[in-house]
């Protein structure tokens, strides 16, 4: 394999990108100043989840730690599309990769109307579309259903000329069912895994009786180093498939982790939870990747 | 205030300005982790760290051992308050809680650690001939430590549970003390000592760290007296940094916001009642 990476018609530096909803650019930039633009961790951004109309997401609390992993009920908080639009977007057409915008719709129409405002934006490289969240019950039930997910792609396909990736649920029961139902319907490439669905309790008070969830969205999805065997059996399974290309994502901490998936048939690798513990964490597996390959 | 009063604070006050953070996490070696009552005191050299501002935090994380305690935790890095800053030695006032304190409160010196930050904003000035009070309860007096440095020793009312832990107090200047059992200093909460303070202090701007009870209680009085106030809040993290969204209390005017990236230090009058979740540290 060769430096830089073609993925749907862009030249990425290198195979590691983010994944959605877990680096924010924009708060970065505050956060780490000049430095985030002169050494940014991903070969392209993938923005966080946006909606048609703004959402605050979930009430708090929207974290619970586990084994290893992470349980996230953040519910989607979002600016909306035209917010979005007119705000976010001339912040992140500066950075120095190409940007794909993830969008989710609760029906079928609204996905419609996500997917044909981003096709008229020349600062959006691609379109991820998120019929996974576990947070949001239309997302499971959409993205689990090889059904709805034809119907989906034979609404959304025609719109656009741009790339449109299709993230996939791993709380279905079979992935590359869909998997197949979306490479079907004209998807130009497929990412997974989403979290998986998860809940907690709250911790136990030392003579109150029965306790309650945790978290403020009831369920949450798991993420992280405890679902990485997970992400690489469907990533396997869907990369020998399909002949669209694969993002493979999931508890990738390390160059090693991300080798397994681009192994395993991803063509890209996305890091997610571990940027959380070093926000260039994503910079440093794609320059060890680098270095292993030229020791070969 | 006379011009030459002035001119000694305002240097002090110049370094009240929010720093950026490193990209990348680093590493730093422990000096110390000393014992002060049921606290602990940690010290690290951070030759490469940018000179935080009082009411900024670190996520710090162990280089060895972070993960496998209780439950197979801690997994993420825990948000720690800077407790102080000199010549690249920055300080962390410790309360082992659970499984990521617990470990950190174990360091020795020699030992590494994994560090980003400086993060989140910082306590800013008080306005001019207004007079600094800083109000803390338990180890919500890390940050006020830092801050009462910058601020040239302002009064401090601090409450804690009882005696054991009112050690915490001698890192601190000019302290006035309540402890919820009475067993030192006056018995009660340390918003009642606020609230005579307000009495005969008209021109204060108020400083805040605690658990959430004493927090809203201070943001009422302040509310009601329209004092100004500053408060650095707390919130379960996974980052620190603006990415997971985890963080967020409700903002006044509706949303959330989030305490990383949009506090810890938020103006009082930015929030809504403040809440504790059930099972948080009370
Ligand atoms: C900006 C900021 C500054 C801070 N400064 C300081 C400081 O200077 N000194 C200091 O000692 N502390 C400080 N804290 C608090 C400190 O970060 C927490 O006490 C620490 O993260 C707790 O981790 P733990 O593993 O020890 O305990 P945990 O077991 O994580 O418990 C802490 C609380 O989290 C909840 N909880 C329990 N289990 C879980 C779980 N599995 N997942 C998620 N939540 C759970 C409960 O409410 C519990 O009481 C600060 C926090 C913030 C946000
Ligand atoms: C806090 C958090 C927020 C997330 N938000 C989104 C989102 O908005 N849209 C989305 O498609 N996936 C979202 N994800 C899923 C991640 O993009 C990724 O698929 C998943 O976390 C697995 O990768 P990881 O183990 O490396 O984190 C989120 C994950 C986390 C932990
Ligand atoms: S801790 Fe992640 S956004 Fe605040």
């Amino acid at each position: 394999m060769r430096h830089p990476v073609s993925f749907l018609g862009l030249e990425l530096a290198h195979p590691i990108i983010n994944g959605s909803g877990t680096f924010d650019a924009i708060a970065a930039r505050a956060v780490f100043g000049a430095e985030l633009d002169c050494a940014f961790p991903f070969a392209a951004f993938v923005s966080k989840t946006i909606t048609l109309r703004a959402q605050d997401g979930n009430p708090p609390p929207r974290l619970w730690e586990t084994a290893s992993g992470l349980v996230n009920s953040i519910g989607l908080p979002n600016p909306g599309l035209d917010a979005y639009m007119s705000r976010d977007l001339p912040q992140l057409s500066t950075l120095p990769v190409p940007l794909i915008t993830n969008v989710m719709g609760s029906t079928i129409e609204e996905f419609v109307d996500l997917v044909a405002a981003c096709s008229e934006r020349d600062e959006i490289a691609a379109i991820e579309l998120n019929v996974s969240c576990p947070n949001v019950k239309t997302g499971l039930d959409l993205g689990s259903d090889p059904v709805q997910l034809g119907q989906l792609l034979a609404a959304v396909r025609p719109l656009t000329g741009k790339p449109l990736i299709v993230k996939l649920t791993p709380n279905c029961a079979d992935v590359v069912v869909c998997a197949k139902a979306a490479a079907d319907g004209g998807a130009d490439a497929l990412s997974l895994i989403n979290t998986l669905r998860a809940m907690a309790l709250a911790p136990r008070v030392v003579g109150a009786g029965r306790v309650g969830p945790w978290l403020g969205g009831g369920t949450g999805g798991l993420s992280g180093a405890a679902v990485r065997a997970v992400a690489l059996a469907q990533v396997a399974a869907v990369a020998r498939s399909v002949d669209v290309p694969v993002v493979g994502m999931g508890g990738v901490q390390r160059a090693a982790h991300a080798r397994d998936l681009l192994d395993a048939g991803a063509t890209v690798v996305a890091v997610g939870t571990e940027s959380f513990r070093d926000p260039a964490v994503g910079a440093r597996i794609a320059q060890e990747l680098l270095a292993s390959r030229s020791s070969v | 205030m006379s011009p030459n009063e002035d001119h000694a604070t305002a240097p002090a006050y110049e370094r009240l300005e929010r720093a950026t953070a490193p990209l990348e996490r680093r590493l730093v070696s422990v000096i110390a982790c000393e014992r002060v009552g049921p606290y602990r005191l940690l010290r690290v050299v951070d030759p490469a760290g940018p000179r935080p501002a009082a009411g900024q935090f670190a996520m710090l994380a162990t280089a060895e051992r972070w993960g496998a305690g209780e439950d197979e935790r801690p997994y993420l890095p825990r948000a720690l308050s800077f407790a102080g800053w000199a010549d690249g030695e920055a300080s962390f006032l410790l309360e082992d809680v659970g499984p990521g304190t617990k470990r950190l409160c174990e360091l020795r010196a020699g030992e590494e650690l994994w560090m980003l930050g400086p993060l989140g904003t910082c306590f800013t000035p008080p306005a001019h001939g207004r007079r600094p009070l800083l109000v803390g309860g338990g180890i919500g007096i890390a940050p006020l430590i830092f801050l009462q440095d910058v601020l040239g020793k302002p009064a401090a009312l601090l409450g804690f549970r009882d005696r054991a832990h009112t050690l915490g107090a001698g890192l601190l200047h000019d302290t006035r003390l309540t402890t919820d059992d009475g067993s030192e200093g006056r018995r009660g909460v340390v918003s009642e000592l606020l609230s005579e303070e307000l009495d005969h202090e008209e021109n204060a701007t108020v400083y805040a760290c605690g658990p959430p009870a004493m927090l809203e209680a201070v943001r009422a009085l302040c509310a009601a007296r329209s004092v100004p106030a500053e408060l650095a809040l707390e919130a379960g993290m996974a980052c620190g940094f603006g990415a997971c969204y985890g963080c967020v209390v409700p903002r006044r005017d509706g949303g959330y916001l989030r305490v990383c990236v949009d506090g810890p230090v938020v103006d009082a009058r930015e929030l809504e009642q403040i809440e504790a979740h059930v099972g948080a540290p009370a």
